[in-house]
């Protein structure tokens, strides 16, 4: 199924440039596949979104069609086909 | 190369910030080229200027508080920056951890030019045998008894100081706060803990076994069983390879802080910045001194012309405080408020070479054309 990851201006050059990165995804399958199909052909854009365990990093906000995913299942969140997946940083910093 | 077009008798000063990485040149070392900041963004707690190799390498130890930390490479003074695909360090999994920041990044002996070490949070020693771009965890410190009790002080868990020996390749000793000076005679395989003679403040026991909050251990390549160490309260000398240690405090406006540094070239010769005290972090009298002492800590001496001397508030870190290799070697300070400070003549004299940087986590300097 169809999956569509949208990466912020600052992460693009670990994304070979990209905006979005268009993903073939078996059905059926959570966000966490979306984030491990990421790190086949952009390794460095995975590392910066979830540490060496796997944990989504404190200040990285992962939107599934909208609503963020720590507010649904985090990592478990189901992916609907065609499903959009945003990346954006927290508000945090000084 | 680098080498080919950099003038003769330049220095480069690497200087790491909360924000990003500067790199200045000088041929004089009063008269700086500024670049910057690299790796952007990132607080910049580690860097190294290896200059083993044909050509002077630059690795960043680098964490943003969004995307993670990582290690970036430049073989061209900062002109570009390699950062491999796969993780340069990463915690393997059985142990359960991920790495949070890189706190130190060690060289090796001059003779394994490709050897690099470093000391991370959570507290572990990791190995790189390729110049930086990959790293492995150093198993015996890892899996030492004593790690469950290692706690955390307010920088972090993390090893801060590693120091390989200069000649024999199965010494070395490592330092974190809080949890004390570790050695390992064989390799790295096992560790024992050395703080025999250091003093804990916080504790209901003065003298553990460990668990000191050693802030920063300094060695001269020449004198390899003589060690210098500030300490949470305590500044200390070991002239047994870290076996004991005696306070050398006396002569100091006080006994604590956080840099401690040796002379590039001459044996006893170290510098200290002293802070006032534990619960109040602020240079003695608001004064700006670099204290350094000719004869391995027996005396000191204030070093003060041309550094603010009224008024001064911020603090030094452990790693904000660096010699260069220059036959009169330069001595460089970094402050919270994002000043450098230098001295072209060990310290005798000092002018500002940087002010308004964001806040200096460590700085590093070495002759590199």
């Amino acid at each position: 199924m169809p999956v569509t990851v949208r990466i912020p201006g600052v992460l693009r050059a670990d994304a070979g440039g990209a905006a979005h990165l268009d993903l073939d995804l078996p059905p059926d399958v959570p966000l966490r596949a979306a984030l491990d199909a990421l790190a086949t052909d952009h390794p460095r854009l995975a590392r910066r979104l979830r540490d060496e365990r796997g944990t989504l990093r404190r200040y990285v906000n992962v939107y599934v069609n909208g609503e963020e995913c720590r507010v649904l299942a985090g990592l478990d969140t189901p992916l609907p086909a065609g499903a959009e997946v945003q990346v954006l940083p927290s508000v945090a910093g000084g | 190369m680098t080498t080919q077009t950099t003038p003769s008798g330049t220095v480069l000063l690497a200087v790491g910030t909360s924000k990003g990485l500067f790199l200045a040149t000088s041929t004089d070392r009063k008269s700086w080229d500024f670049t910057g900041p690299h790796v952007p963004m990132n607080g910049v707690y580690a860097v190294a200027v290896d200059t083993r190799a044909d050509h002077p390498r630059v690795i960043v130890g680098a964490a943003s508080s969004h995307w993670g930390p990582g290690v970036a490479v430049s073989d061209d003074l900062g002109a570009s920056w390699h950062e491999p695909d796969s993780a340069p360090i990463e915690f393997p999994e059985d142990t359960g951890a991920s790495l949070e920041q890189v706190w130190q990044l060690a060289p090796g002996p001059a003779d394994e030019p490709d050897v690099v070490y470093a000391g991370v949070q959570p507290s572990a020693l990791f190995r790189s045998a390729d110049g930086g771009r990959s790293f492995e965890l150093v198993r015996g410190l890892w899996d030492h008894p004593h790690r469950p009790e290692w706690t955390p002080g307010f920088g972090g868990m993390a090893i801060h100081t590693v120091l390989p020996h200069p000649d024999d390749r199965d010494r070395m000793l490592v330092a974190m706060s809080t949890g004390g000076v570790y050695r390992t005679t064989d390799g790295g395989a096992s560790w024992q803990a050395s703080n025999t003679g250091i003093r804990v403040k916080f504790a209901p026991e003065e003298y553990p076994e460990f668990g000191q909050c050693v802030h920063k251990v300094a060695r001269h390549p020449d004198r390899p069983d003589q060690f210098f160490a500030q300490n949470h309260h305590g500044v200390y000398r070991s002239d047994d390879g870290g076996s004991t240690w005696q306070s050398i405090a006396d002569g100091l406006p006080s006994d604590f802080g956080f840099a401690m540094i040796t002379h590039p070239h001459r044996p006893g010769v170290i510098y200290n910045f002293p802070i006032k005290a534990d619960e109040y972090r602020i240079a003695p009298d608001a004064k700006c001194r670099v204290y350094r002492s000719e004869d391995a800590g027996e005396t000191w001496t204030a070093l003060t012309d041309g550094l603010p001397q009224e008024g001064f508030y911020p603090t030094v870190l452990r790693d904000a405080m660096c010699v260069d290799d220059a036959d009169v070697p330069g001595v460089y300070v970094g402050t919270r408020s994002g000043e450098v400070y230098g001295s072209a003549d060990e310290g005798d004299h000092w002018q500002q070479i940087a002010a308004h940087l964001p806040d200096v986590l460590c700085v590093r300097a070495a002759v590199v054309g």
